[in-house]
């Protein structure tokens, strides 16, 4: 290449010690021996943010320029005016998961973050449209499921279903029969168990239930059990 | 035309303005804040609130109003020839100054136009507001003219932004977007000001810039984790102590300066974090990634504790993540939780103000670690890999020679700026840094055309005292040349050293590298004289082929009280080493490109 011949001195690559260590792609120190990127997991997001302009654009944006996988997300109103519920469904690996949880945090409008881990109070709604030819089997298949009819007609049949994903799932296997036209989901939403709070500090509407829990939450996921009280205190001392 | 033009401020006009300041965070009945009787005036006495003495902008019809209330404020508005331009002056305004730098543009063009600077300024954590005129409130939605969607654009690269919706409360918006840009770790914001609420009467006085309720940035780390984290530095043999631009925001080179002395800990910055700690410093390796020393790359290769300060280990520092520390446990301080573990995992994660956290660690400390052969590596390392070159006095000038003349021409408190390119890399190399805030670039977003406009908005931050100097490329230089007209106007005490090799040199290197020396659209045929052009720009301008010339014509251009350019035609094969290939270990950078 041309007169591109000046550098500097020094002993070259090949002459200089280098350590043997390697890092994976998350930057985390491993065993290059047996090296594993760690599997991707789902985790289910709750996310109370200022229900402003622009609001669910900051989020989908935010996850879209990172790149962070994005299954669901549903937003409504909460019991504190002003405020919303985003429910979102992520999959990615761990560390992946725990940097979406900060990088929302870190917008302006959300106000508090919180991984809804256990066994989460999760359901889905489901408008599902299908051939009306047989409306017998149809009316058995959705009184099977907890469904309800919402529209009969000489064609078709419109049926809501809630629940949870695996339910839903087995649901729409069973309807399959008939011939599904269209489908409408919600995307799953959910709350945390128990007293414990959906995402970390949050509080209802009426202060006077919760004054002074300051919780720091996830430590202490499984809020199933245990009275209010003793677990206020446990999570004050914390 | 800027309607309180001047020259640059003196010494005394200085002290009157940082009185000003001190009374306006302390009384609202002050005899020279803007009286509020509508959106505009809000605006500017929020901005007044936050003591803001200078804004950089461009006029336009939707953001007049505003304009128009700067008129009777003691504000000086700085007219720039271009929206970039404004906006790269008010974030070196703002990294010089340590505070928000203001930006000012019209809707659509205008606000468009700032985006290069706002998106630079994010990638930099540059504290700066941009405020943008909007068509009014009713036409928003209808593709009006000079309609843009400006928090949309922006909104990927600010902290925050906002829509103004009425007079009553735009005040106060701009004070929030004024704190929330300096605060934790700092970084643009923006406030779409539609052209019906400026115009809107109110006589609600905004407030002293208050936060946004729940932004509060963390201070003291938990003390788990420091307490941790100064065990595993107590029993390293190999530490490192790597300062990054955090270290310069949170003011805290003073205390990174102590930690390491006190601790007998070597030291490598980050590019952004020149300054925070002395290059003359026995301990200090310089700089380390793509660009970096020799002696820094290996040092940051073979450490066994990597203490990270104030940095988000950025590609072009870390090289290829598998390779990066890879024998090192890393404890890593940062404002931002959000870039811990983000790109390399941090094993000693301390969330606070780097100053604070820092002292934190050497309260826990309970003795240095044992490093003195360690310490002796990196002298060694030093001597291995030295920054040296040599001079054929008949052959075209090594660039770097131009920068060490500049530097031994001027004190240590002299401002350096950059575009982004070769001459970039040459002047933070081989520019001996020893003091905060004195190195000013485009460091993430890697903007060419960021030298002039911030040499500019530098000029206004810096003490009368203070030289600056601008380092460009001529690619570089031609992007924003236009803004020379601005410092000719405000006759602006700025010299612009334009390291000309008539290529796109970075891209020409890489060509010669990787892609078998195809010079594809990087060679100029022809670049303007730049020493006659700044004359017809009317600023003062000198063309230098040769050794003898150098010292000379640096003095006249240092000595000459006003905006002045040196065009120096150098070496066009001169390359930028050591060089990191993007992705390869660090501690295989190539000294030539042979070794590439």
């Amino acid at each position: 290449m041309s007169e591109n011949t000046q550098g500097l001195q020094g002993p070259p690559p090949e002459e200089r010690p280098h350590p043997d260590g390697r890092r994976n792609s998350q930057g985390i120190r491993i065993d290059p021996e047996v090296e594993a990127e760690p599997d991707s997991r789902t985790a289910m997001i709750s996310a109370l943010v200022e229900h402003e302009p622009g609001v669910l654009a900051r989020i989908a944006g935010l996850f879209s320029r990172r790149q962070f996988n994005i299954e669901s997300l549903t937003v409504g109103p909460t019991t504190v005016e002003g405020n919303a519920r985003l429910t979102l469904i992520v999959e990615e690996p761990e560390p992946g998961i725990d940097q979406a949880k900060k990088q929302l945090a870190k917008l302006k409008p959300v106000i508090s973050v919180g991984e809804l881990e256990g066994r989460p109070v999760r359901s889905e709604l489901v408008l599902l449209k299908v051939n009306g030819d047989d409306p017998d089997k149809v009316q058995a298949v959705t009184e099977m499921y907890g469904g309800e009819t919402l529209d009969a007609g000489p064609e078709t049949i419109t049926v809501q279903l809630t629940g949870e994903a695996d339910e839903i799932e087995d649901a729409l296997d069973a309807y399959r029969q008939f011939g599904i036209i269209e489908i409408a989901r919600t995307g799953p939403t959910a709350l945390a168990r128990g007293s414990t709070p959906t995402t970390p500090g949050e509080k209802p509407a009426a202060e006077a239930t919760a004054v002074g829990v300051e919780t720091d939450g996830g430590s202490d996921s499984d809020g199933e059990t245990g009275g209010d009280s003793a677990e206020s205190q446990a999570e004050t001392t914390n | 035309m800027s309607e309180t033009a001047k020259s640059h401020p003196d010494a005394d006009e200085e002290s009157t303005a940082e009185d000003t300041t001190a009374e306006a965070t302390t009384t609202e009945a002050d005899d020279s804040a803007t009286p509020v009787t509508d959106g505009s005036t809000a605006i500017v006495r929020a901005l007044e609130n936050g003591g803001v003495e200078h804004a950089f902008g461009v006029q336009g019809g939707a953001i007049m109003p505003v304009y128009d209330a700067l008129w009777d404020s003691d504000i000086e508005h700085i007219t720039m020839a271009h929206e970039q331009g404004a906006a790269h002056a008010a974030d070196a305004y703002g990294v010089v100054a340590n505070e928000p730098g203001i930006a000012l543009a019209t809707s659509g063009p205008g606000a468009t136009n700032l985006v290069t600077g706002i998106a630079d300024a994010n990638m930099d954590s540059d504290a700066m507001v941009a405020l943008t005129g909007q068509v009014p409130s009713d036409m928003v939605g209808s593709d009006a003219f000079q309609e843009t969607d400006t928090t949309g654009v922006t909104m990927p690269i600010t902290k925050h932004n906002w829509f103004a919706a009425s007079a009553d409360t735009i005040g106060d918006t701009v004070g929030e977007a004024f704190a929330l840009s300096e605060s934790g770790r700092p970084g643009p914001t923006l406030v779409d000001l539609p052209k019906d609420v400026s115009f809107e009467e109110t006589d609600v006085e905004p407030g002293e810039p208050e936060l946004p309720a729940g932004q509060e940035p963390p201070t003291e780390a938990d003390d788990e984790q420091v307490e941790a984290a100064a065990r595993a530095i107590e029993r390293a043999e190999k530490p490192l102590l790597l300062l990054g631009g955090g270290v310069i925001k949170a003011e805290a080179s003073e205390t990174a300066r102590t930690f390491a002395r006190e601790h007998g800990i070597p030291v490598v910055t980050t590019m952004p974090g020149i300054g925070s700690y002395p290059e003359d410093d026995e301990l200090c390796l310089s700089w380390a990634g793509m660009h970096g020393t020799g002696y820094a790359n290996m040092a940051i290769t073979h450490t066994d504790c990597l203490i990270g300060v104030g940095t988000r280990f950025d590609d072009r520092l870390t090289g290829g993540i598998d390779t990066f520390a890879p024998e090192a446990e890393v404890v890593h301080i940062d404002i931002d939780p959000a870039e811990i573990s983000k790109n390399i995992h941090a094993d000693y994660p301390c969330i606070g103000d780097a100053g604070t956290v820092l002292d934190q660690l050497t309260a826990e400390m309970e003795h240095e670690p044992d490093a003195r052969e360690w310490r002796e590596q990196c002298q060694t390392w030093k001597d291995e890999y030295p920054m040296d070159y040599s001079i054929d006095k008949d052959a075209p000038l090594r660039p770097e020679f131009i920068v060490e003349a500049f530097d031994e021409a001027t004190d240590d408190d002299t401002i350096v700026t950059s575009g982004v390119g070769q001459h970039q890399m040459w002047a933070s190399q081989y520019w001996e840094f020893t003091e905060p805030r004195t190195w000013v670039s485009s460091h993430g977003l890697g903007t060419m055309g960021y030298g002039l406009p911030s040499a500019i908005g530098a000029r206004f931050a810096a003490d009368d005292d203070q030289d600056v100097v601008c380092f460009d490329g001529d690619g570089s230089f031609l992007m924003t040349i236009q803004e020379l007209s601005v410092a000719v106007r405000e006759n602006l005490d700025i010299t612009v050293a334009v390291l000309n090799n008539e290529y796109v040199g970075m891209v020409r290197q890489w060509q010669d590298a990787f892609f078998e020396g195809r010079h594809m659209a990087s060679e100029y045929n022809w670049m303007p004289e730049f020493d006659k052009l700044a004359e017809a720009f009317g600023a003062k301008g000198w063309r230098v082929n040769d050794y003898d010339e150098v010292a000379d014509t640096v003095e006249a251009a240092l000595d000459y009280d006003g905006p002045s350019v040196i065009d120096f035609h150098i070496d066009p094969d001169a390359n930028v080493y050591p060089m990191v290939a993007s992705g390869a270990p660090n501690g295989k950078f190539a000294l030539s490109e042979e070794q590439l």
